[in-house]
């Protein structure tokens, strides 16, 4: 991190943050509806439909309900959707459409501090989202607590992870339809391949073995950790994993950032 | 009560005007290509500084380095007395900055675009509200304050990006194009503002493409083209210098005037269907054309910066 203070992120990156946050707040009502009724769907859905065919899935060693298997992973995959969707789309379109970051750039904040303030929003948004959804689970009685609350802090990291390497695809891609590479080579095989909906050992070993890449695999591992209360010793790993993912493309994001901008 | 709108620049008796701006062989490349090559001027305390040019000259490039938005490639920038490599925080929050494209914030009312610009220079929120509201009567935008920005008309706009850049009461107001593309109501309501801030003492550097609007505002301005600069000066002397005082321009011009007008060693420009000529206190030589030459499409006004501007740019098209 010295070398980022050197390339000057002070405090005031908050105050990006906070001009996000002013506009979320203006449309509230209808941010707070997804969260709220992603993992009704989904549990209604798999709950009611697939469960009957599905049955009960083996997880550590015991039978649980399907439902039950796939309700934490939806938090999971909500952390990665909120954080990476708003650092790629909807900075996209602050920095090239709306001239953004054009304009803050005219004020005593550094670039650093704009993708900074921008990647915290973005997870902030995973921790929000995180914070709805694991209220309409625990009415199902899907969250152990207090362990659950674990989840909270852990939406910020795995926000910051996907927010990152979002900002680091903006940096990069050409137009915003070039998006739908990252989406559909990175981010769906995610959703579908990281344990989120089957247990991956149903997976042949050299294809476990890559789930392990995704960020999206461990930060699913960990939401059923700490859902179920069951903490185990590989959710160290996991965090390490998230922590040390986080730690390598929030830098890279900024350098690409500084290269695409500052002309 | 009226509040104090804007900083006043305190001149003591006797002090030397102080300048704002130093620049020294500033260069800036892109790759390759120089846009702007070793460009040496001063911008002084108190006044309004223009820099002309065509489109693609540098000016905009120019600027951007004097408010850190790019960083120089070489030579030595001072703004405020400060070198903007290693103070550029502390010159960016004295400058306020028009910028040529809009970048109002959409998702935003016109009175938290004004609240929000004003928290990304620390200002406490009471001090920025009681600001913000006196900017928009300034403007006169006091009716729109919880409009959207895609509600408002051009003109609207370019006066809030005017309103924002003053938010923070800048020592310095730099200005690209800040009329570009308004209807002439809305140019000259610009105009009468920016005439007003001037008047306060407040120093403006700003760049346009209008030379009626340099002529207007600007106590002194560069021509640049291609990263240089051509001429220095104050409006009225840059005219008299370069082009004189009056013109004469001819439409279709005769073979036999060409000839004329070659024997008269006369400074002209041919511009094959048109001559223009130079000239100062020749209404004989306006008679002795109109009267030998050509009774239509011969005419003498006053020479104007745009003259000046043209002869010493050329006249072909750029980009």
């Amino acid at each position: 991190m010295s070398q980022l203070s050197a390339i000057s992120i002070s405090r005031r990156f908050l105050r990006v943050w906070q001009r996000n946050l002013m506009v979320y707040r203006k449309s509230w009502k209808i941010n707070f509806l997804p969260p709220f009724l992603e993992p009704l769907f989904y549990l209604l859905a798999f709950g009611l439909g697939l469960s009957a065919l599905v049955g009960s899935i083996r997880y550590q060693g015991s039978e649980i309900s399907y439902t039950r298997f796939i309700a934490p992973a939806l938090i999971g995959v909500s952390m990665m959707y909120n954080s990476f969707f708003e650092t790629t789309y909807a900075s996209f379109v602050r920095m090239y459409y709306q001239k953004t970051f054009d304009a803050m750039m005219a004020t005593p904040l550094s670039l650093e501090e704009i993708i900074t303030g921008e990647i915290v929003w973005g997870a902030t948004k995973s921790f929000v989202a995180t914070a709805i959804m694991m209220g309409v689970i625990s009415l199902f009685g899907f969250i152990h607590y207090p362990d659950g609350l674990l989840l909270l802090p852990l939406a910020f990291l795995g926000g910051m992870a996907f927010g990152s390497i979002g900002m680091l695809f903006t940096a990069i891609v050409r137009n915003i339809e070039m998006f739908n590479l990252p989406v559909f080579l990175f981010v769906t095989p995610m959703f579908l391949f990281s344990g989120t909906f089957f247990p991956l050992d149903r997976l042949p070993l050299w294809a476990q073995k890559l789930a392990l890449v995704f960020p999206l695999t461990h930060l699913v591992n960990l939401t059923r950790f700490f859902s179920f209360g069951q903490i185990q010793a590989s959710a160290l790993w996991g965090l390490g994993y998230l922590l040390f993912f986080s730690l390598i493309l929030f830098p890279l994001a900024i350098l690409k950032m500084h290269r695409r901008l500052i002309k | 009560m009226k509040r104090k709108l804007f900083s006043q620049p305190v001149l003591t008796e006797g002090s030397v005007v102080q300048s704002i701006i130093e620049a020294e062989n500033l260069l800036k490349k892109f790759g390759h290509f120089t846009a702007v090559n070793r460009i040496s001027f001063k911008v002084f305390s108190g006044e309004c500084f223009g820099i002309l040019g065509p489109n693609g000259a540098g000016k905009t490039t120019t600027i951007r380095m004097i408010y850190a938005f790019s960083p120089m490639t070489e030579g030595s920038l001072k703004v405020f007395g400060l070198d903007i490599t290693r103070d550029w925080r502390r010159i960016k929050a004295r400058i306020g900055v028009c910028q040529q494209e809009n970048s109002l914030d959409p998702d935003l009312s016109v009175l938290q675009n004004l609240e929000v610009f004003a928290r990304y220079f620390n200002i406490p929120k009471k001090e920025a509200q009681e600001k913000a509201l006196d900017l928009l009567d300034f403007f006169a935008l006091h009716d729109r304050m919880y409009a959207t920005v895609s509600e408002l008309s051009g003109g609207l706009m370019r006066r809030l990006v005017l309103a924002r850049s003053l938010i923070n009461q800048p020592d310095l107001l730099i200005l690209d194009e800040p009329t570009t593309g308004l209807d002439p109501q809305s140019r000259h309501q610009v105009w009468d503002r920016l005439e007003e801030l001037r008047a306060k003492g407040m120093t403006i550097l700003l760049t346009t493409h209008y030379m009626e609007e340099a002529s207007r505002l600007c106590d002194r301005l560069l021509i640049i083209d291609h990263g240089l600069i051509l001429v220095e000066g104050k409006p009225e002397e840059l005219i008299q210098k370069h082009v004189g005082r009056d013109i004469i321009e001819i439409e279709r011009p005769p073979h036999e005037l060409r000839s004329y007008i070659e024997s008269q060693h006369l400074d002209y420009e041919d511009l094959g269907h048109r001559l223009v000529i130079y000239c100062e206190e020749r209404n004989d030589l306006y008679r002795e054309i109109t009267k030998n030459f050509c009774q239509e499409g011969c005419m003498m006004r006053m020479a104007t910066l745009e003259d000046v501007f043209l002869k010493l740019t050329g006249r072909e098209l750029r980009e």
